[in-house]
């Protein structure tokens, strides 16, 4: 849910949606305020310029100050509905003085010129005029001429603009919503690919790429990204090669050095004591140094993808019965093999796996050491102290001791992650943790 | 005695050590030209090569020893590959060990291809136009002679003992190969190649040996 509402596609979304409405509110505004200007003194004028003409034209027939006769004559000569008014006299016919209001009658007292008001106090606008009667010298001659009309006719056109201009705006809105999700599409489709490519980088596909469409800022960042990935995977590559270039290099003095470790453990016991500890040494470590190099050189080969899975159907538990056997497991580890569990494996790969989880156990964990074989899963407990919880995630790296104070383990510190390449190359996974009851707990799940 | 054939000095010594400590009478190569050219003169009971080697390679070596002589060869793979290890058994190899490789491993595996295999007191079976004598230890086909590694000798007489029956992958691995409970497969594999261009007609659609997909190989003529 929170992506939703603080991701870039809902922002963009109300962005185009402000800005569509900000643009059509300023368009029909302004237009809107400038048509009803227009509209409403075009019908001012039209009631307004023939009724001062009448009364200017009327002007000098006119006796002042002007009897009751006057004034009705006066009113009968305009032909627009309007009342004459002298001082307390006003013509017997036209409409009411109540409209006008005490401040323009006071303020046409003293004016000169036709004044105006626009009112909206009734239920249609209407605007009330006022002409003063001058002398041919411009002076007031106290005579004043009202009149008021209705505006209704063009105040209903203006509506009418207003209410297209609100459907108009209406329309406009889905469109802009529509464009703002498509410009979101747009942009967040490469966002969200190259999220995920960083995410798979992260987790060590370092082949992935994305695609570089376009000549866009978000093509351009795809290019990056993907000559970011490259140096990376070449990087990685050559130090893989390196490793296993150094192994390799490795082989030929240790199968030198390896083959006569016998000669020099057979002939220990007729050294002079010192030689004979010097040879000994040599020689397990010689051993150590082997095995090492073995296991490095079985990483590259997982590296390098040049392991392959042969896969058989196999009885489980038999199969990790046997593997227990040949190292001389068998009194030392409480095997829990129930018969008849089967599953398509690479036999000589689970064997792999058993005798690192289990060699772990016996090494680092604490008596006893449990297998448990379970459709699907092969469990190994001990009852040790655990595994740090801070160790956990690392504990299949390779060369991680959950014990930094060990400086050099009896294995080669890569048991663990040989036997998770050997489980990954199954489909499958093992996952560490700690028992409630005190021990770590492998747990090898494999699709057979 | 053991022919070695094995580039580097250090390791031919190392290895040439272990193994006359084992009582073998060994015999060194430099390459694979002084190999093949010693398999000739001194007539070895096995070869020990190596597969990188200067000038012919271990791959080249071992197919003209194959021309020359019946003798076991077991490989010294470098890298323990797929690749190393499927193209040396193709190229005739009966067994290999990678290196850097353990004396006690290659001694093993030594003394299981060269225990010869024992002649029993038995008929002379035929199986179709195969006529396989275990007291003589030797396999005509169309009366003429058949000429087979002990490996592969190894491997008919074993299979032709229960004809009709499945033999696994594993089974063969043991009783053959005598390798523990994780031997190779691929080893069975490539020796039945073998063994089916030596004895049948038609080496893709074989009359004697018979593959079970998923199983084995069984023995029985069609």
């Amino acid at each position: 849910m929170r992506s939703l509402f603080r991701g870039l596609r809902p922002r963009l979304m109300a962005a185009f949606l402000l800005l569509t409405l900000l643009g059509a509110v300023a368009a029909t505004g302004a237009s809107y305020a400038t048509a009803r200007n227009l509209l409403l003194e075009d019908a001012q004028n039209g009631f307004m310029n023939p009724l001062v003409e009448q009364v200017r034209n009327y002007a000098p027939r006119l006796t002042v100050p002007p009897t009751q006769q006057d004034l009705d004559e006066f009113q009968s000569f305009l032909r627009s509905p309007a009342v004459v008014v002298f001082e307390g006299l006003r013509s017997r016919n036209g409409p009411d003085l109540g409209a006008v209001s005490a401040e323009m009658r006071e303020a046409l007292k003293s004016s000169r010129t036709v004044i105006w008001q626009r009112r909206t106090d009734s239920a249609e606008p209407y605007v009330v005029i006022g002409i003063p009667l001058l002398r041919p010298d411009g002076t007031s001659t106290g005579v004043e001429v009202w009149a008021w009309t209705s505006l209704g006719g063009p105040q209903r056109a203006i509506d009418s603009f207003a209410t297209a201009a609100w459907v108009g705006v209406s329309l406009v809105l889905p469109l802009a919503l529509g464009l703002a999700l498509f410009t979101a599409r747009g942009v967040l489709r490469p966002v969200r690919r190259l999220g995920a490519a960083a995410r798979a980088l992260g987790s060590g596909r370092l082949d992935t790429r994305v695609e570089e469409r376009g000549s866009d800022e978000l093509a351009d960042l795809a290019r990056t990204f993907n000559s970011a990935a490259e140096q990376l995977e070449a990087s990685q590559a050559a130090s893989r090669r390196f490793v296993a270039d150094v192994s390799h290099e490795l082989r030929t003095p240790l199968t030198a050095m390896n083959a006569v470790t016998a000669v020099l453990d057979e002939d220990a016991a007729s050294l002079p004591e010192d030689t004979a500890v010097a040879a000994r040494l040599v020689s397990a470590e010689t051993r150590k140094l082997t095995r090492l190099v073995n296991d490095l050189m079985e990483i590259s080969r997982f590296d390098e993808g040049g392991n392959l899975l042969e896969l058989d159907e196999w009885d489980i538990g038999t199969a990790v019965r046997d593997s227990l056997a040949a190292r001389g497991w068998t009194s030392s580890v409480e095997a829990s093999l129930p018969d008849g569990i089967t599953g398509r494996v690479d036999r000589r790969r689970l064997d792999v796996i058993v005798a690192n989880l289990v060699g772990n156990a016996l090494k680092h964990g604490g008596a006893p050491v449990r297998v448990a074989v379970r459709p699907g899963v092969i469990e190994v407990s001990d009852q040790g102290p655990g595994i740090p919880e801070d160790a956990l995630p690392h504990i299949f790296d390779r060369f991680y001791k959950a014990d930094t104070a060990r400086s050099r383990s009896e294995g080669s510190g890569l048991g663990l992650a040989i036997a998770w390449e050997n489980a990954r190359l199954h489909g499958g996974t093992i996952e560490a943790a700690n028992a409630p009851s005190g021990g770590a707990v492998f747990t090898l799940r494999l699709p057979w | 005695m053991v022919l070695l054939v094995e580039d580097d000095p250090s390791v031919r010594e190392g290895l040439g050590l272990a193994l006359r400590r084992q009582g073998h009478d060994v015999r060194a190569a430099g390459t694979g030209e002084e190999g093949v050219e010693r398999l000739r003169e001194s007539r070895p009971d096995i070869v020990v090569l190596d597969i990188m080697l200067p000038g012919i390679d271990g791959f080249e070596t071992c197919r003209r020893m194959r021309m020359q002589a019946e003798v076991p060869i077991i490989m010294l793979t470098a890298r323990g590959d797929d690749f190393d290890v499927v193209a040396g058994l193709e190229a005739g190899a009966d067994d290999y060990v990678v290196k850097p490789v353990e004396p006690r491993v290659l001694e093993a595996r030594i003394r299981a291809v060269l225990r010869r295999t024992v002649s029993e007191p038995s008929n002379v079976e035929r199986h179709g136009s195969l006529m396989i004598d275990r007291a003589g230890l030797q396999v005509l086909k169309n009366d003429v002679k058949v000429s087979l590694t002990p490996t592969e000798l190894k491997l008919l007489l074993e299979l032709s003992r229960t004809p009709g029956r499945v033999l696994t992958r594993q089974q063969i691995l043991e009783a053959v190969w005598e390798h523990d409970y994780l031997g190779d497969s691929r080893l069975v594999d490539a020796c039945v190649q073998r063994l089916r261009a030596k004895i049948e007609d038609v080496p893709s659609e074989p009359r004697y040996v018979h593959t079970v997909r998923g199983f084995g190989y069984r023995f029985g003529p069609r």
